[in-house]
C-alpha cells in the first residue's frame, strides 16, 4: 500500500519538474492534467476504499483530470497559442530553484511538529514541494496560461496535504475546495481572454501600465 | 448607585428631542431655522441636564452617607460583556465636579449660542454635550473592562463632535482631526493595557484594590497605562492636542472637556495604581518627574499665549501636572511605606481634582462672555471690559485667584496639601524620598508664573480701555451665564473657606486607594484632616485680611473721586495716546516667556528710516512637542513610507506573488518549527 503510495508522490514531484522546465504550453497543461490524475488516486491509495474516498477521487479527477485541462486547452486552441513568451528566470535557473526548494522541503519537513504516524512519510514534503513549485512557476512565467498553470500546481500541493487528513475532513469542505478551484480556474480563463482581446497578448506586464 | 445611573441616562438622552426634531426639519427640507420649535427643544435638554445634575448629586452624597446600594448590575448581552456600576468614595470625588460644571453648563448654553442667532449645529452640539455628560457617570463607576471601554470610547467620539461644532472653521476642523488621531492612540494603549491585566483576556472585571501582587508584566502595564491615560490627561509631551481642541469647542464645551474630560486621565492612572499590593518606587518618581515637567511647561507655556482659550487650556496642563505630581507623591509614599506622604499627596491630588473642574470650568465661562463682548478670542484686541462687564468680570477674578493657588480660594488648599506632602517627604530618612522635596520649589515657581499669567489676562482684557471698537453688542452677560458663573464662583469660595467639610469624603478615597496603608495607622486619617485645618485657618486669616484692604480700597476710591482728574502731568509728546497704544498681553509677559519657554519666533518689520513708519511685529510661539519634534517627525516618517511603497508597490504580479511566498515561508518557519 505504502509502495504505490509513495510512487505516485515521486510522479508527482517528477511531474513538478516537467512544468518548469517545458517551454511548450500544450504540454505543460497535459503534464498538470496527469498531476490531477494521479492525485485523484492518492486518496484510494493511502486509504483504501471507503464512500469517501471514491467520490473525492472521482470528483478530482473528474475536474483536475479532465475538465480544466479540458478548458485551458479550448482556450489556448482559440488563442493560438504555443509558446509561452519567455519566462522572467531562464528554465534551467528555475529547475534548479525548484530543485532548491523540494530538497528544503524535505529537510524543513523533519523539523514539523507532526503527530506520529505522518512522520516519515513522503506526504508533507511532496505537499510543501508542490506548493512552492507553484508558487514559483506564479512567480517566474509571465503569461497568463502559465500562471493559472502555477496557481494548479499550488491547489495540488495543498491537495497532498489535505489527503493526510482525509479521514477527519468532512466530504463537504473538500468539495467546495474543489468547487472553489473550478470556479476560480473559469474566471482566470475569463480574464485571459479579456487580457487577449485588449492586448492581443497574454503576458501580464502590460497590465502594469496601469499602476498610479 | 441606581440614582446616579438615572442620573446619568437623564443626561444622556437629553439632547435626543432636539436631534429629532432638527432631523425630522431636514427631512422635510425646511432650511430656515425655526427659532420657536429649537427654543422649546433646548429648554427640555437643559431641564434634563439640570435634573440629572441635581440628582446625581444626591446620588453621590447619599453613597457617601452609606445610603442605599453601592452598586448595580444589569446583564449584558455582549460577549465579555459586565455591566455593573460601583460608586466608590474614589469616584465621588471625580463625579461631585462632573455634576456642578454639566449643571453650570446647562444654565449658560442658551445663553451662549442663542437659538434665534442660528448657531451653528445646535441641535447636535446639544446632544453630544448631553451624551458627553451621561457617560461621564458610567466610565468612572463601571467595574467591567468593556463597560470602560465602551464609555471611554462613546465619550473621545462627543469630544471629537464638540471640538469640531464650527466645522466651517480649517483649524477646527484640523483641531478635531488631531483629536481623533491622539485619542485613539490612547484607546489603542488602553487595549493594550487592559490585555496584560487580564493575562489575555482583556474583558475581565477590573481587579479589587491592592489585589495583584507586584512584578509580572506590571512594568508593560504601567507603561501602556501612562501612555493612554497620559495623552488623555495632556501630560506634556503627550499634551500636543489639547490647547488646539480645547480652544475649538464652543465655551462651555471646552469647560466640559478641560475641567472634566481629561481628568478621566487621572482617574485611570490612580485606579490603575490602587490595583497594585505593592508598587515600586520608580513608578512615584516618573509620575512626579511627569508632573513636575506638565506643571511648568504648561504654564510657560500659557504665558506665551495671546488666545484667551489657548491659554486656559495650556493652563489645564499645567493644573493636571499639579494633579499628577500628588499622585506621585503618594505613589511614593506607598512604595516606602509612608501614611502620612500617602494621605497628604493622594488628598491633594483628589482635593485639586475638584477644584480645577470649578475653577477651570469658571474661566472658561467667563473667558466666553468676554469673547461674546469682544469677538475675538485674541487678547492684543480686548480691552477694558470691566465696565461693561461687571459680573463677569468679578467671576473671571474669582477663578484667576483660585488657579493660581491664592487664599482664601479653594486652589489653594489643594495646593497647600501637596506642600505639606513634599514637605513631609524630606522627613524620611531613605536618602532617595528626600529629593521628593523639590516638588516644592516646582509648585512655588508654577503658582509664580501662574499669577503672572492672570495678572496679564486680568489686566489686559478687563483693564484699560477698550482697543477696538468690537463689532458685537458689549452687553453683560445673560442671567443664565451669570448664574451658571455663580453656581461654580460660590464652589471655589466654598472649598476656600470650609475645606474640612471635605474631609471625610478625602480619607474615604485614600481608604479605597491604599487599603493596606490606610489600615495601618491613624496617620494617614489625620494627615489630611490636619494639613486641611491648617489650610482653613490660612484661608480664613486671608479672608479676614481682605476685609481691612477693601476698606481701604472704598477709603482710597472716595478720595479719588474728591481730587481733581484728567490732567495729564507728564505726557511725554503722547498726551492723547490712543486706545492701541496700551500696554500689550504680549509685552507683559515677553521677559518671563524669554526666560521659561525658549523657541519662540519674533517676526519684526520696521523699516530703517529716519521718520516712524508703519511697522509690524508678528510674534509666534510653537509648541515645541508638537511643531518642533511630532510633526516633522512625522512629515519625515510620512516621506520614507512613500519612498518604500514606490519600491515594494511596483505594479509586478510576480513581485506581489513573491511577498505572499515569502509572508507564508516566514510564517511556517516561526510557526511550524519545533
Amino acid at each position: 500500500m505504502y509502495g504505490v503510495t509513495n510512487l505516485l508522490l515521486i510522479a508527482v514531484i517528477l511531474i513538478n519538474f516537467f512544468t518548469l522546465g517545458s517551454s511548450r504550453l500544450n504540454s505543460c497543461i497535459r503534464a498538470v492534467a496527469a498531476q490531477g490524475a494521479l492525485l485523484a488516486l492518492i486518496p484510494l491509495a493511502a486509504h483504501g476504499l471507503t464512500f469517501h474516498t471514491v467520490v473525492l477521487g472521482v470528483g478530482a479527477f473528474a475536474l483536475k483530470g479532465v475538465l480544466i485541462p479540458w478548458v485551458l486547452l479550448r482556450a489556448l486552441r482559440q488563442m493560438r497559442l504555443r509558446r509561452e513568451s519567455g519566462p522572467l528566470i531562464g528554465y534551467i535557473p528555475t529547475m534548479v530553484l525548484g530543485a532548491l526548494i523540494t530538497s528544503a522541503a524535505f529537510i524543513f519537513a523533519d523539523f514539523l511538529p507532526l503527530r506520529p504516524e505522518h512522520r516519515g512519510g513522503l506526504f508533507i514534503p511532496t505537499s510543501l514541494a508542490t506548493l512552492f513549485v507553484g508558487f514559483l512557476l506564479l512567480m517566474t512565467r509571465r503569461d497568463a496560461v502559465s500562471q493559472v498553470l502555477g496557481y494548479l500546481v499550488l491547489e495540488n500541493g495543498i491537495f497532498v496535504f489535505g489527503t493526510l487528513l482525509a479521514e477527519a475532513m468532512p466530504l463537504m469542505v473538500e468539495a467546495g475546495v474543489l468547487l472553489d478551484l473550478l470556479v476560480g480556474v473559469f474566471i482566470m480563463g475569463i480574464v485571459m481572454d479579456q487580457i487577449q482581446r485588449e492586448f492581443s497578448t497574454l503576458n501580464t506586464e502590460r497590465l502594469s501600465a496601469l499602476k498610479g | 448607585m441606581p440614582l446616579l445611573l438615572i442620573a446619568a441616562l437623564l443626561m444622556a438622552v437629553s439632547g435626543a428631542p432636539g436631534l429629532a426634531r432638527a432631523s425630522a426639519r431636514r427631512r422635510r427640507g425646511a432650511d430656515a431655522v425655526q427659532p420657536a420649535g429649537d427654543a422649546g427643544t433646548e429648554r427640555v435638554a437643559t431641564a434634563l441636564l439640570l435634573a440629572g445634575a441635581i440628582l446625581g448629586i444626591v446620588a453621590v452624597v447619599a453613597g457617601l452617607l452609606g445610603r442605599g446600594p453601592h452598586s448595580v448590575s444589569a446583564s449584558w448581552a455582549v460577549p465579555g460583556g459586565l455591566f455593573e456600576l460601583r460608586l466608590d468614595a474614589l469616584s465621588s470625588v471625580f463625579i461631585l465636579p462632573v455634576m456642578l460644571v454639566v449643571a453650570a453648563g446647562a444654565m449658560y448654553g442658551p445663553g451662549y449660542r442663542p437659538v434665534r442667532e442660528g448657531a451653528r449645529h445646535g441641535a447636535g452640539f446639544r446632544f453630544f454635550y448631553g451624551l458627553a455628560a451621561g457617560a461621564l457617570p458610567v466610565l468612572l463607576t463601571a467595574q467591567g473592562t468593556l463597560l470602560f471601554l465602551a464609555a471611554w470610547e462613546i465619550l473621545a467620539l462627543c469630544g471629537f463632535f464638540l471640538v469640531s461644532t464650527d466645522d466651517d472653521q480649517p483649524a477646527v476642523r484640523r483641531a478635531g482631526y488631531l483629536y481623533l488621531v491622539s485619542t485613539h492612540t490612547a484607546t489603542l494603549a488602553l487595549l493594550g493595557m487592559f490585555a496584560l491585566l487580564g493575562g489575555g483576556d482583556p474583558w475581565l472585571r477590573l481587579p479589587a484594590a491592592g489585589s495583584l501582587p507586584a512584578g509580572g508584566a506590571a512594568t508593560a502595564v504601567f507603561s501602556l497605562g501612562l501612555l493612554g491615560f497620559g495623552l488623555k490627561a495632556g501630560l506634556v509631551p503627550l499634551h500636543v492636542w489639547l490647547p488646539s481642541a480645547h480652544a475649538a469647542a464652543p465655551t462651555h464645551a471646552s469647560a466640559l472637556l478641560s475641567g472634566l474630560m481629561i481628568k478621566i486621565g487621572v482617574y485611570g492612572l490612580m485606579r490603575l495604581i490602587s490595583f497594585y499590593a505593592e508598587v515600586p518606587a520608580w513608578w512615584g518618581w516618573t509620575l512626579l518627574g511627569a508632573g513636575a515637567l506638565s506643571a511648568v511647561a504648561g504654564v510657560s507655556l500659557a504665558l506665551a499665549q495671546h488666545d484667551i482659550k489657548r491659554l486656559l487650556a495650556y493652563h489645564s496642563v499645567e493644573n493636571i501636572g499639579i494633579i499628577v505630581m500628588g499622585l506621585g507623591l503618594a505613589t511614593l509614599g506607598r512604595a516606602a511605606g509612608a501614611p502620612a506622604l500617602v494621605a497628604l499627596g493622594l488628598g491633594g491630588a483628589l482635593l485639586h481634582v475638584i477644584n480645577h473642574g470649578l475653577f477651570k470650568a469658571l474661566l472658561f465661562l467667563a473667558a466666553g462672555s468676554a469673547i461674546r463682548a469682544s469677538g475675538t478670542r485674541e487678547l492684543e484686541r480686548m480691552g477694558g471690559l470691566l465696565r461693561r462687564q461687571p459680573w463677569t468680570a468679578v467671576f473671571f477674578l474669582i477663578g484667576a485667584v483660585a488657579i493660581c493657588g491664592l487664599p482664601p480660594l479653594n486652589g489653594f488648599v489643594s495646593e497647600w496639601l501637596i506642600y505639606r506632602a513634599a514637605l513631609t517627604a524630606a522627613h524620611h530618612q531613605i536618602m532617595g524620598l528626600a529629593l521628593a522635596v523639590l516638588a516644592a520649589p516646582a509648585l512655588a515657581v508654577v503658582g509664580g508664573l501662574a499669577l503672572a499669567c492672570f495678572v496679564k489676562v486680568f489686566g489686559v482684557v478687563f483693564l484699560g480701555s477698550p482697543r477696538e471698537n468690537s463689532p458685537t453688542t458689549s452687553a453683560e452677560a445673560t442671567r443664565g451665564m451669570r448664574s451658571a458663573m455663580a453656581l461654580l464662583a460660590a464652589g471655589c469660595v466654598g472649598i476656600g473657606l470650609a475645606p474640612l467639610a471635605l474631609a471625610p469624603l478625602l480619607r474615604a478615597a485614600t481608604a479605597e486607594w491604599a487599603p493596606a496603608i490606610a489600615a495601618a495607622g491613624a496617620i494617614a486619617a489625620e494627615g489630611v484632616s490636619g494639613g486641611l485645618r491648617e489650610a482653613a485657618w490660612l484661608s480664613a486669616a486671608a479672608g479676614l485680611l481682605l476685609v481691612p484692604m477693601l476698606v481701604i480700597a472704598a477709603w482710597l476710591r472716595r478720595r479719588g473721586r474728591i481730587a481733581a482728574r484728567g490732567v495729564p502731568t507728564w505726557g511725554c509728546a503722547f498726551a492723547a495716546p490712543a486706545p492701541r497704544a496700551q500696554y500689550t498681553a504680549s509685552s507683559f509677559a515677553d521677559g518671563l516667556v524669554s526666560t521659561f519657554a525658549p523657541g519662540r519666533s519674533l517676526e519684526r518689520t520696521s523699516p530703517p528710516a529716519l521718520f516712524p513708519a508703519p511697522a509690524r511685529v508678528l510674534s509666534h510661539h510653537p509648541d515645541l512637542a508638537l511643531d518642533r519634534l511630532l510633526l516633522p517627525g512625522w512629515r519625515l516618517t510620512a516621506r520614507l513610507f512613500v519612498r518604500v511603497r514606490a519600491v515594494l508597490h511596483n505594479g509586478l504580479t510576480s513581485a506581489y506573488l513573491l511577498y505572499v511566498a515569502l509572508t507564508l515561508l516566514v510564517l511556517l518557519i516561526i510557526f511550524g518549527g519545533k
